[in-house]
């Protein structure tokens, strides 16, 4: 089945098959489209322009397969390249030997951190571990509860502060003592909900540094909405330089976005992106697939394969 | 933290050389890097072109008012005010995607109205995430707004059913109604809310206000989740939340040119106060001074 990019590849490169090598002209035509498929798909716009440039590079003067065309050729090296980027192969969790180990989250507000907070415990949970939720989170409106709400369906321990929601609280004092509460309940994994920011708040930003230095975190994973635009990377590089995260959570991808970010993220930041989040139950959360992302970001799954096996 | 220059200095920039192809290219590049969206953009830096063209412009200010004539003329003619009505309370239903501010924004929207010495009753119609309705709650404790809830799981069009009546039976001015985050995908959940305002468009005469919440770093996205969401509920105007941060929300240009949605309110930080009328000069103006900011910055790493 094929659909907009392919036809529209289809349409300035013809689907007649050639011999010999991918020629500048037949390069740049299929660049062309790609470089407008990845835009429309959110992909940052300077991560384009190198993508773009590198690819070129590769592709002029590569030998075409028996089995494509030349827009199939240049595209098949996209997606190599594509998954290149994203990481090859989904990188699992690194919880190293410290015990208790701990996973903190962070980003921007609404990504979906607390929601995954709960994913990892019950995923966790399953897989025989002992994990706690820490509430870090003491500024947005009944954020603790939330969390309280999460830990119980994932029949998970929550350590909060006292009164619940108390503005005054400390976060980075909550995640210290989050540990302590790890040892007395002999709970393996601490998973740290921190509060949501922007990039620009120097405060808050700090604040997230500072619970990373508080709990060193085996793990520190970014949480982003894969709905975002081209912001991706400012935020990404934001996060990087303020808790030098270890990994990437895409969230919401049980909708309809292309996801580009992904693709920004992963370039310009080097992390692996870890788990897509893909619904809003705990069950709901799934290891990353640089492959099937990279299709989905061209918007022509289907196609790869094909094109992949040839 | 970040330097705002204005629009005048950063576009006059963009054309500070003269008129020529690169400067086009470096606008296009703009905008994009504000999620206008390639189509947008496209259309929008032809017809300027044109128009450059037919009408003799030479120079980089006559390039900039023609630019900031064409903008404002993509964002101006809507009306922004919130209707309201006399007969009962005036029933706001907010909506959108998951994640967006929709519990906050209304948190922000009754303060105001309180303090407007009006009666508000906030309606917690998401019954579906973790805590939604303490979150609610905790707003209304916080703004003076009572609020009406029913248990996890209930059906959240009953839960409007009895928001309204219970704030009819009040004399209350002002229902505020939250659902749930939903994404349009979902053929279900956009059924369920369709049935929402059906209920209250029965119980109140017509909804006065159906406000879609959208995020400003959305991307290409938020199109769909405009287009969506006007089909299953008529949206009738877009609270556009999180500019506080260095997204630009350009998609709401687009949104505006398809499907003459205009953006009313803008959302400007997690506080109570953070809550304010949207100004197409000023984001116009914010559109494109960190926009130009960042086209330097490729330039530089480049
Ligand atoms: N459809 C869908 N919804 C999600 C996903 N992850 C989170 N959500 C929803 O997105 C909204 C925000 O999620 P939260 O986990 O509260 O996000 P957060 O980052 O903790 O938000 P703040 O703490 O306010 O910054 C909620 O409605 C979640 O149910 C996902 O993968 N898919
Ligand atoms: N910086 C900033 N944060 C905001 C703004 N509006 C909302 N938020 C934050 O965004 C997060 C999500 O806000 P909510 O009001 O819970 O969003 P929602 O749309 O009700 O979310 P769901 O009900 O889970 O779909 C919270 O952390 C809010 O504090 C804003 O204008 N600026
Ligand atoms: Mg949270
Ligand atoms: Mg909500």
């Amino acid at each position: 089945m094929f659909n907009a990019l392919s036809d529209r590849l289809e349409a300035v490169l013809g689907g007649l098959k050639s011999r010999g090598k991918l020629t500048e002209e037949q390069v740049d035509a299929t660049l062309r489209e790609i470089r407008l498929a990845l835009l429309e798909a959110d992909v940052n716009f300077k991560v384009v322009k190198t993508f773009v440039a590198r690819v070129r590079e590769r592709a002029v003067g590569t030998e075409v397969s028996g089995a494509l065309n030349p827009g199939q050729q240049v595209t098949k090296i996209v997606h190599e390249e594509l998954v290149r980027i994203l990481g090859e192969q989904s990188a699992p969790l690194d919880l190293g030997s410290a015990s208790p180990a701990v996973i903190m989250l962070a980003g921007l507000q609404g990504s979906g951190k607390t929601t995954a907070a709960g994913k990892l415990a019950a995923q966790l949970k399953k897989k025989g571990r002992t994990p706690l939720l820490a509430a870090c989170d003491l500024q947005r409106p009944a954020a603790v509860d939330q969390l309280k709400v999460l830990g119980e369906r994932a029949g998970v321990a929550v350590h909060a502060p006292e009164a619940g929601g108390d503005p005054s609280a400390d976060p980075v004092a909550v995640a210290r003592s989050s540990i302590d509460e790890a040892r007395r309940l002999g709970a393996g994994v601490v998973i740290v909900d921190t509060a949501g920011r922007t990039n620009v708040d120097d405060a808050m930003m700090q604040q997230a540094s500072d619970i990373r230095e508080a709990v060193e975190p085996a793990e520190t994973l970014f949480v982003i909405d894969a709905m975002i635009g081209q912001e991706a990377v400012t935020v990404a590089k934001a996060f990087q330089e303020a808790v030098d995260f270890t990994g990437v959570i895409l969230s919401k991808l049980d909708g309809d976005a292309r996801g580009g970010a992904a693709l920004s993220v992963a370039e310009v930041t080097g992390r692996p992106i870890k788990f897509a989040s893909v619904g809003e139950k705990l069950e709901e959360f799934e290891a990353f697939h640089p492959d099937r992302m990279a299709g989905r970001i061209l918007g022509m799954g289907d196609v790869m394969t094909l094109i992949e096996k040839a | 933290g970040r330097a705002r220059s204005s629009l005048g200095n950063t576009v006059a920039s963009i054309f500070s050389r003269g008129i020529t192809d690169e400067a086009w290219d470096e606008l296009e590049e703009a905008l994009i890097a504000a999620d206008v969206g390639v189509e947008a953009t496209t259309e929008l830096v032809e017809g300027l072109r044109e128009r450059a063209r037919a009408e003799g412009i030479r120079t980089g200010d006559e390039a900039l008012g023609l630019l900031k004539e064409v903008l404002r003329l993509e964002l101006g003619v809507a009306d922004r005010t919130l209707s309201r009505r006399e007969d009962g309370p005036s029933v706001w239903l907010v909506t959108g995607v998951n994640g967006t501010g929709k519990t906050t924004s209304i948190g922000k929207l009754a303060a105001r109205h309180v303090r407007e010495d009006e009666q508000v009753v906030l309606a917690a119609a998401d019954t579906f995430r973790a805590a939604a309705a303490d979150q609610l709650e905790r707003w209304g404790e916080a703004v003076g707004a009572r609020v009406v809830r029913a248990a996890e799981g209930a059906d959240p069009a009953s839960v409007a059913f009895d928001g309204h009546a219970s704030a009819r039976a009040a004399g209350a001015d002002l229902l505020l109604v939250d659902t749930a985050g939903r994404l349009q995908n979902k053929k279900e959940l956009m059924a369920e809310l369709g049935k929402v305002k059906r209920v209250l468009d029965r119980e109140a005469g017509q909804c006065d206000e159906v406000l879609l919440v959208l995020d400003a770093t959305v991307g290409q996205n938020g199109l769909q989740q405009a287009r969506a969401f006007m089909a299953a509920v008529e949206v009738s105007g877009v609270v556009l939340t999180k500019l506080d941060g260095t997204a630009r929300g350009g998609i709401v240009i687009a949104i505006q040119r398809e499907l003459g949605l205009p953006v009313k309110l803008v959302g400007l930080g997690e506080g109570v106060d953070d809550l304010a009328p949207f100004d197409p000069d000023a984001f116009v103006e914010a559109l494109f001074a960190e926009v130009a900011q960042d086209v330097t910055l490729g330039e530089d790493e480049a």
